[in-house]
């Protein structure tokens, strides 16, 4: 809804909206300009200029040293993703689809397990890993963000699977479908927004965890890119154009996910958000 | 058996799995953390040897009068404090900006959402460079050489190097809640604006024929209105605050005296780094019930009453 607004107060929104893109665009600015600068024009004093030519120096140096974690964590966060949107759309369907006494008891435990901070369970998570012997590889993590991923993508699944029309569900059982042919025939055919959005979600905030990647992978071949660039920040030695491609780099496949299909990360976003 | 109760049950059979999955990795691992928390377990060699010696609260007691500790639960409640505020403040304000459908506006709405697909790490980072106070005055650097270049320089700062505080405040804090915001305010934004416009057009038109001026619409209409998304808002942000680490740990460590430090990130130095896995099962344990008593209510009101 609009409210008639007249020219003085178009123009104070306007100035505030200029504003806050500053706020919003200086860090970008920042990373931009600097990944671009070539080496002998880093230095403190000219951060805030713009490079005098475009130098690729920093985006080599930085994908030699972060290039196989780049690699990581697309071997690591593409199976994540499928894996716990699937989960996430089975569950939803039973959630909602084919209720049962206590359902919503059931779903709210399951909810919970979104909420915990994960510190409150990990050193069990490494024991276990530890135990069974995948301590410290991609597959450890590939598991633990599809379990601690059930709680969102049925939430979100389940929130998408109750727009459906019960009737729909039911005139295929009359036809005589059985609950996996609902499934399958009736409800994964139009699930495809539903995937889009969970698949977004789960990409973005699988790619950007820090706190397992960086807990259960300590061998450097292994982590994932946000560990590889919180350790080249790390070391002094590194230049800062270097260390500002890093982080273009890192942020670069969600960013692309979100200019691309900002529409469905929004709705993920709010999804997000729970509504119960 | 009906079609009913055949649905019911298979709809039972297929949570199963994630809810056996789910009670083992949240729940019973809690359970082990929860009793890893009241043991002698504080080194390497007290773990390998797997002797289990119950130690009551002696590691929550210890903790309690630990100075880091404290310094760390203030933190977090001043971090979570500005860290809302700014984000509920920014999100209302800015939504009802975009609201207005100037042209454009979804090209803002885009712009300011944008942080929310970067990871923490890298806004840590960033951030983290452009707060760097360089040596003042001689060779500031980041913001601090920006208000030199534009000779402000009566408001360089040490930022989240800083060991200054008002009363329990550490003000190094407040670069750290600038970037955080910066990150989130966008996504409450987003919710925000879905609740605005969920508000039906009727009852603004029906109070504008009524000579409401456009502050009165703010505070009598849409902001009672927008009740449940600010609840909703002070979840997300106040949940994820309570736990926050990635940004810390990339943007300042714990900073000089700590005055930057969480619970998180102590937790991880005991756990990783001194071997004090009973300290760090406490910090762990205290943390999720910061978190549970935010939680756990908003759940119980949200599925009570379903059946």
């Amino acid at each position: 809804m609009a409210e008639k607004s007249n020219k003085t107060s178009l123009t104070i929104y306007y100035i505030i909206l200029a504003l806050f893109t500053i706020f919003y665009v200086l860090p970008f600015y920042v990373t931009l300009s600097t990944s671009f600068k070539p080496f002998e024009e880093v230095s403190i004093s000219n951060m805030w200029k713009l490079p005098s030519k475009i130098s690729f120096e920093g985006f080599k140096e930085a994908f030699a040293r972060l290039g196989p974690n780049l690699k990581n964590s697309f071997y690591l966060t593409i199976p994540a993703t499928l894996i716990s949107a699937i989960i996430g759309s089975i569950n939803g369907f039973a959630l909602s689809k084919l209720r049962f006494k206590y359902s919503n008891t059931v779903f709210a435990l399951i909810l919970f397990g979104m909420f915990i901070p994960y510190q409150s369970v990990l050193f069990p998570l490494i024991q276990f890993f530890q135990a069974i012997g995948l301590y410290g590889t991609i597959p450890a993590l590939i598991i633990t963000h599809v379990i601690y991923g059930i709680p969102i993508t049925t939430l979100m699944f389940k929130n998408y699977y109750e727009e459906i029309p019960n009737e729909l569900v039911e005139a295929s059982a009359v036809d005589g479908a059985n609950i996996w042919q609902t499934y399958t025939k009736i409800l994964l055919p139009i699930s495809i927004p539903g995937f889009v959005v969970v698949i977004i979600w789960q990409f973005t905030n699988i790619w950007n965890e820090f706190l397992f990647a960086v807990t259960i992978t300590s061998d450097p071949t292994k982590q994932p890119i946000t560990v590889a660039l919180v350790n080249l920040a790390g070391s002094q030695v590194v230049q800062w154009n270097v260390q500002m491609a890093g982080a273009l780099i890192a942020a670069l496949p969600t960013l692309i996910v979100y200019i691309i299909l900002g529409r469905y990360f929004v709705r993920g976003l709010l999804a997000g958000s729970v509504k119960g | 058996m009906s079609v009913q109760k055949k649905k019911a049950r298979a709809g039972f059979f297929i949570i199963l799995p994630s809810l056996a999955f789910i009670g083992i990795f949240v729940y019973y691992f809690i359970f082990l953390t929860i009793r890893t928390s009241t043991s002698n377990w504080n080194s390497f060699s007290s773990l390998l040897s797997g002797e289990y010696k119950f130690v009551g609260f002696r590691n929550y007691q210890r903790l309690f009068m630990d100075p880091r500790f404290q310094t760390d639960l203030w933190n977090t409640l001043f971090f979570t404090l500005f860290f809302l505020a700014g984000c509920i403040i920014l999100g209302i304000f800015l939504a009802n900006i975009i609201d207005k459908q100037l042209k454009g506006s979804s090209f803002f709405q885009n712009l300011f959402l944008f942080p929310m697909a970067i990871s923490f790490v890298v806004t840590g980072t960033v951030w983290g460079w452009i707060f760097a106070p360089g040596n003042i005055p001689t060779s500031p650097q980041g913001i601090n050489l920006l208000l030199e270049n534009l000779g402000w320089t009566n408001l360089q700062w040490m930022w989240y190097t800083s060991t200054q505080s008002i009363g329990k405040f550490n003000l190094a804090l407040i670069p750290v809640v600038i970037a955080a915001t910066w990150q989130m305010s966008g996504y409450v934004m987003a919710m925000y604006l879905a609740g605005l416009r969920a508000i039906p057009e009727e009852m603004i038109e029906a109070a504008q024929v009524d000579g409401a001026t456009g502050i009165q619409l703010f505070w009598r209409i849409k902001m009672p209105m927008l009740r449940p998304i600010t609840l909703s808002a002070m979840i997300v942000i106040g949940h994820m605050s309570l736990k926050i680490f990635d940004l810390i740990y990339a943007m300042t460590g714990s900073g000089p005296n700590n005055v930057t430090d969480m619970p998180a990130v102590y937790m991880f130095e005991q756990m990783f780094r001194s071997n004090r896995y009973a300290i760090a099962s406490a910090i762990a344990i205290i943390m999720l019930i910061m978190v549970a008593a935010v939680i756990v209510p908003y759940l119980y009101s949200s599925f009570r009453g379903e059946k």
